[in-house]
């Protein structure tokens, strides 16, 4: 059986014991994984938007920022994780064009990490790492058993927070 | 009645295909006139796709892609990348600066090569739109990077995903044969610039 679980841009998956969720080549989106070291029980969600309130096509509650985080929690309670001890890795929002005329919505990146942010704290889920901003695209792995989160760059190798 | 992703069909579509065409046909001519060699052209694809699955139009996601990205703006607004793959783009920098690029990150001349050919392929495809609609249309300077395919595709999705679901791509293939170029355009306008294309061709009513 694969042990790797890929997550697709506005979507999210849950995983536990040996398996490894994977997103490939994040870009402004913001990767976030939510765990439970204890039961080795992890949520990594594909943000694409910051918030389902500011936009009227809002159908696909996953694009989110607040509602597919929501959406994650809900499944992660239902395997009985502790609410407690849940904490955070967060990885992407990169601004991967610096474009004159529309600059507002190519930052979209940064307006997703601070979004992001929001939720957790509202959630009171510490961000234990954290490897956002910058220009560049990121492939993220997220290991449940051992909890560490691998950063693949271009150019830059790999590293794991 | 006014144009929607919910009610595109048939006869859009060949519209859109035309522009694509037409598009490509002189940012095609652009290119071939810059290298000094006759460029193929593929007829233009049109898909009507979820935002989200634009990143995964690429069968390796992680592929290393160099994308020049302008916006256009006037009568009509929205993107155009222009993407190649590493090697197609760096034998176009061999071509055009006669010495092929040495690392896996461009200099800031190779990068700049790079910038002025997506820039004038980019002005080739609006100018032949605006002259065919008689739409004022001014383009930005253009933005390049160096990532994976999906990371780069993350932007128009994301732009796009900020007022619709789905969006329209019109993707086209430029290819040189004995350099083993491959180059792909995806011209993307917003929801409201349709509405504009389709009136200016007189394919919508102005009821």
């Amino acid at each position: 059986m694969d042990k790797n679980i890929k997550v697709g841009m506005a979507d999210y998956k849950v995983a536990s014991g040996e398996e490894v969720l994977i997103t490939l080549g994040l870009g402004s989106c913001v990767g976030v994984i939510i765990y439970d070291s204890s039961k080795k029980i992890a949520g990594m969600a594909h943000i694409m938007l910051p918030s389902s309130l500011e936009i009227k096509n809002n159908s696909n509650k996953m694009k989110f920022a607040d509602t597919c985080i929501d959406l994650m929690m809900d499944e992660l309670l239902k395997l009985k994780v502790s609410k407690t001890s849940l904490k955070a890795k967060i990885a992407g929002g990169a601004q991967m064009f610096s474009v004159s005329l529309n600059t507002e919505s190519l930052n979209i990146g940064k307006r997703n990490v601070i979004a992001v942010k929001e939720k957790l704290k509202s959630l009171n889920i510490p961000i234990i790492a954290e490897d956002v901003l910058g220009n560049h695209g990121r492939t993220i792995k997220f290991d449940c058993n051992n909890q560490q989160l691998n950063i693949k760059s271009i150019g830059k190798g790999e590293h794991i927070i | 009645m006014d144009f929607s992703m919910d009610n595109i069909n048939g006869l859009y579509l060949d519209v859109l295909k035309e522009i694509g065409n037409i598009g490509s046909g002189n940012a095609a001519t652009s290119l071939s006139k810059m290298i000094n060699k006759s460029v193929n052209m593929e007829v233009p694809n049109i898909e009507v796709i979820e935002t989200e699955k634009v990143v995964e139009i690429f069968e390796d996601e992680e592929e290393i892609t160099v994308g020049v990205y302008i916006n256009f703006n006037g009568d009509i607004n929205g993107t155009i990348l222009t993407l190649l793959d590493k090697a197609s783009s760096d034998n176009l920098v061999r071509i055009l600066f006669g010495k092929k690029p040495e690392s896996d990150i461009y200099n800031e001349i190779e990068s700049s090569v790079i910038q002025e050919l997506g820039n004038i392929m980019s002005s080739g495809y609006v100018t032949s739109i605006s002259m065919m609609t008689s739409l004022n249309i001014n383009i930005s300077v253009p933005a390049v990077n160096i990532d994976m395919v999906s990371s780069i595709l993350s932007v128009p999705a994301v732009e796009y995903g900020l007022e619709s679901d789905k969006l329209i791509l019109i993707e086209n293939k430029l290819e040189i044969d004995d350099e083993k170029i491959k180059c792909y355009f995806f011209f993307m306008p917003d929801l409201t610039s349709f509405d504009t294309l389709f009136r200016s061709l007189g394919v919508l009513g102005n009821g």
